[in-house]
């Protein structure tokens, strides 16, 4: 592989610096590096972050191809600026066995446009009553170490306890889908003003915080460490406040679309801004903000969640919950968090990297900028600024909440291990 | 005039009372020995029924045909929707046959405004009733009957309803026909208090704007009309509230409770009624309840609506002599 150099990028959004790689490594970082046998991408103004790493990903394979596959699923990611993400249990059939895991993770080889790390599902089915082969899951050639039945909460509290003991014997984490199934019967939207008025089902804020309250308890109690999926509450930010401050081993993550939008966004009835959890209020919004920016939330992860056109373009009761955003997500934490002040880059680059590769215990990923480290960097244009189009994602799905809204930022290059996966904007 | 109608609360003052004035002209026709108009000559109509109704599809089906309207029905079982159709495939195939307006009722709230707002089909849109939102017909035959009654029919004409108190009494959560009264009662001035059990009642209420009590007696001696909803006994299943019988003792009105309203107060219930739940035979049969009432104002207000909303800009009177002439 010959040597890239990229020149004058911001690395961390620090001073202009040149990065040289040389096949699958970072050589060198410094200023005037030699550009003899190099390609040279010249960087003005551009941020270099270390390649991101989506903890919380649908790539829909196996089953759901007509909305994803981790082939289009991965392309997506590339062009999002992301290396590594985590493809979540539940396909058809779940990702409950090694076979399925194994599969998954082969899948992810092939495609090459960035690391695909499968998560095994809890229980067998997602069913939440008995626990899948974990262990077996661990072993496999996919090497487990995430473990979720994400888009149902494990809610019986026995089998959540034995879970989270249960993976400690391999450094394992239960990433928990926290919604209490008896309070959110038929829950379409948030529950609160919007909803009182629309007529929707409503999807209490409480039935979040009270899973999340009983599982930091149940991790302190059996010293494990959990890690929370879309938080999106006001109130969720306080309980994992009071649990680090405690000193339990909890991490959590918050999505972009719950930093930005809200659940007036309903008031269109249209599906595309359904999504489990629901759009929350400005008051959440705000106090999502604040905590991902004082480490609160430990991390953004995209829940990216493809749905095919039918599924939306109905009325808002049949509609499938959830929204794409692994080409968007950067754009709308530049928007939310950086161009508002709330982050610096450096910042960004620890909340979509650095932990969640080590949530994930991802080796390779999230790693500094420096010479030695695997090549896995994304390069931003800040100063880019347009509509969102969704003609041009290279995810199979278009269910974008954000079409057509102007946001900043724009990932011109991503590099998997050395090799460019975008340039210029493209799928390489 | 609005091009759709989908909420009570989209309507103006102007607007809703020129609905309520055009239901009385509406309502004039009616004693006539020809009940028809021609205003509707020629326009078809199609009634896209998805949730079992049978009064309010009857209804606009009676309006739309004294209107002189078309009329195709449509009810979802039976239908391709039972294949698995969606509610876009249905709209698109019935705009095609040449469908002037649609009348919607869905059992998914907000449906009629996804139909109206999705570029889905052009036709206008009149909400019939969608999930837990809004009925807006209900609400304006509603205060219809509350006009007529409260103030008069000839009285009544270019009238709000500004300073009568109205409760409505039951299950608010679930219903529609609360939510568009609330909305339309507002905008005519009239003055809401909702009673229900605390369970029966929408979390992030606060700001309608009307009064919440849970105490019936203390509320009724304060009522020109006293709406009851329809409680369904199966909600007692879900812990809503303990028992049947429970419900009718703190929030069902009888002959007793019904003795405390005002003495020219109505009562009213959009059906259908469950006797000996929320209401007693003794006061759905009194001469004060005007369910019946309310049901034949609910075609006259219909064919204002679909008047309004399709018939262009002549008056509908003068229609009605010509015919009468002919």
């Amino acid at each position: 592989m010959s040597k890239i150099l990229i020149r004058g990028a911001k690395v961390l959004g620090g001073e202009p610096q040149d990065v040289l790689i040389d096949g699958e490594t970072i050589e060198a970082v410094g200023s005037g590096l030699s550009d003899e046998g190099a390609t040279v991408i010249e960087a003005d103004g551009q941020i270099l972050l270390p390649g991101l790493v989506d903890l919380h990903t649908h790539l829909r394979e196996p089953g759901r191809e007509d909305s994803e596959t981790v082939l289009t699923g991965t392309k997506a990611a590339a062009r999002g600026g992301w290396t590594a993400v985590h493809a979540m249990a539940n396909t058809f059939p779940v990702a409950d066995t090694a076979g399925v895991v194994e599969q998954v993770w082969r899948l992810g080889k092939e495609s090459g446009y960035c690391d695909v790390q499968p998560v095994g599902a809890v229980t067998v089915g997602l069913e939440g009553k008995q626990l899948a082969e974990l262990g077996a899951m661990h072993e496999s050639a996919a090497g487990v170490v995430v473990f979720s039945d994400d888009g149902k909460c494990v809610d019986d509290a026995v089998i959540m306890r034995r879970a989270l003991e249960y993976v400690k014997a391999f450094d394992g984490v239960v990433a928990q889908h926290a919604q209490e199934p008896r309070l959110t019967e038929g829950a379409q939207m948030n529950e609160g003003v919007v909803s009182a008025e629309l007529g929707l089902g409503g999807w209490p804020a409480v039935a979040e915080e009270s899973i999340i309250a009983r599982d930091v308890l149940l991790a302190e109690h059996v010293g494990s460490r959990v890690h929370i999926c879309h938080l999106s509450t006001a109130g969720s930010v306080e309980i994992v406040r009071w649990a680090k401050s405690r000193g339990i081993d909890v991490t959590a993550e918050v999505t972009p679309h719950h930093l930005l939008l809200t659940d007036e966004m309903v008031r269109t009835y249209n599906p595309v801004y359904k999504v489990n959890p629901p759009l929350r209020t400005q008051n959440d919004v705000m106090a999502l903000r604040e905590a991902l920016a004082d480490g609160t939330i430990d991390i953004v992860a995209t829940d990216h969640a493809p749905h095919p056109h039918e599924d939306k373009d109905c009325e808002w009761a049949a509609a499938a919950m959830g929204m794409v955003g692994l080409e968007t997500a950067l754009s709308v934490i530049q928007h939310t968090m950086v161009d508002t002040g709330l982050l610096d880059w450096a910042g960004v680059a620890q909340r979509m990297s650095v932990n969640p590769a080590k949530i994930g215990r991802l080796a390779g990923h999230g790693r500094p900028v420096s010479a030695g480290e695997p090549a896995n960097l994304t390069l931003v244009d800040p100063a880019y600024r347009g509509p969102v189009d969704s003609a041009e994602f290279a995810s199979r799905s278009r269910n974008t909440p954000y079409e057509g809204l102007e946001l900043p930022g724009r990932v011109t290059h991503t590099f998997l291990r050395g090799r460019a996966t975008v340039i210029d904007g493209k799928l390489a | 005039m609005m091009r759709h109608l989908i909420s009570a609360a989209d309507l103006t003052r102007d607007e809703a009372v020129l609905i309520l004035d055009t239901a009385e002209e509406m309502a004039r026709v009616s004693d006539r020995p020809i009940k028809k108009l021609p205003a509707l000559r020629g326009r078809t109509v199609c009634n896209l029924f998805f949730e079992d109704s049978t009064r309010t599809r009857i209804s606009f089906e009676a309006a739309e045909k004294r209107l002189s309207a078309d009329v195709i029905n449509f009810a979802a079982k039976g239908s391709s929707v039972s294949k698995g159709e969606s509610l876009k495939d249905t709209a698109q195939t019935l705009e095609a046959m040449g469908v002037d307006a649609v009348v919607i009722r869905h059992g998914a709230s907000g449906a009629p405004y996804r139909l109206a707002n999705s570029g889905w089909i052009d036709a206008p849109v009149i909400n019939a009733g969608d999930g837990t939102h809004q009925h807006p017909t209900q609400a304006l035959l509603d205060a219809f009957t509350m006009r007529r009654r409260l103030i008069g029919p000839d009285a009544g004409i270019g009238q709000d309803l500004s300073g009568k108190r109205v409760t409505v009494v039951g299950d608010i959560l679930h219903s529609r026909v609360a939510r568009s009264n609330v909305d339309l009662l507002h905008t005519l001035g009239a003055e809401v208090t909702l009673v229900a059990p605390p369970t029966l009642l929408p979390v992030g209420m606060d700001s309608w704007p009307c009064e919440v009590s849970y105490d019936l007696d203390a509320v009724l001696p304060k009522s020109d009309a006293v709406m009851m909803l329809r409680v369904q006994r199966e909600r007692m299943n879900a812990a809503f509230f303990p028992t049947e019988r429970e419900y009718s003792r703190r929030y069902g009105l009888d002959g007793d409770r019904m003795a405390k309203m005002p003495e020219h107060a109505i009562v009213m219930h959009p059906g259908p009624m469950v006797r000996g739940m929320e209401i007693t035979a003794e006061v759905a049969d009194s001469p004060r309840c005007t369910v019946v009432e309310q049901v034949a104002n609910g075609v006259h207000t219909r064919m204002a609506v679909l008047y309004l909303l399709l018939g262009g800009n002549e008056p509908a009177v003068t229609h009605a002599r010509t015919e009468e002439g002919k």
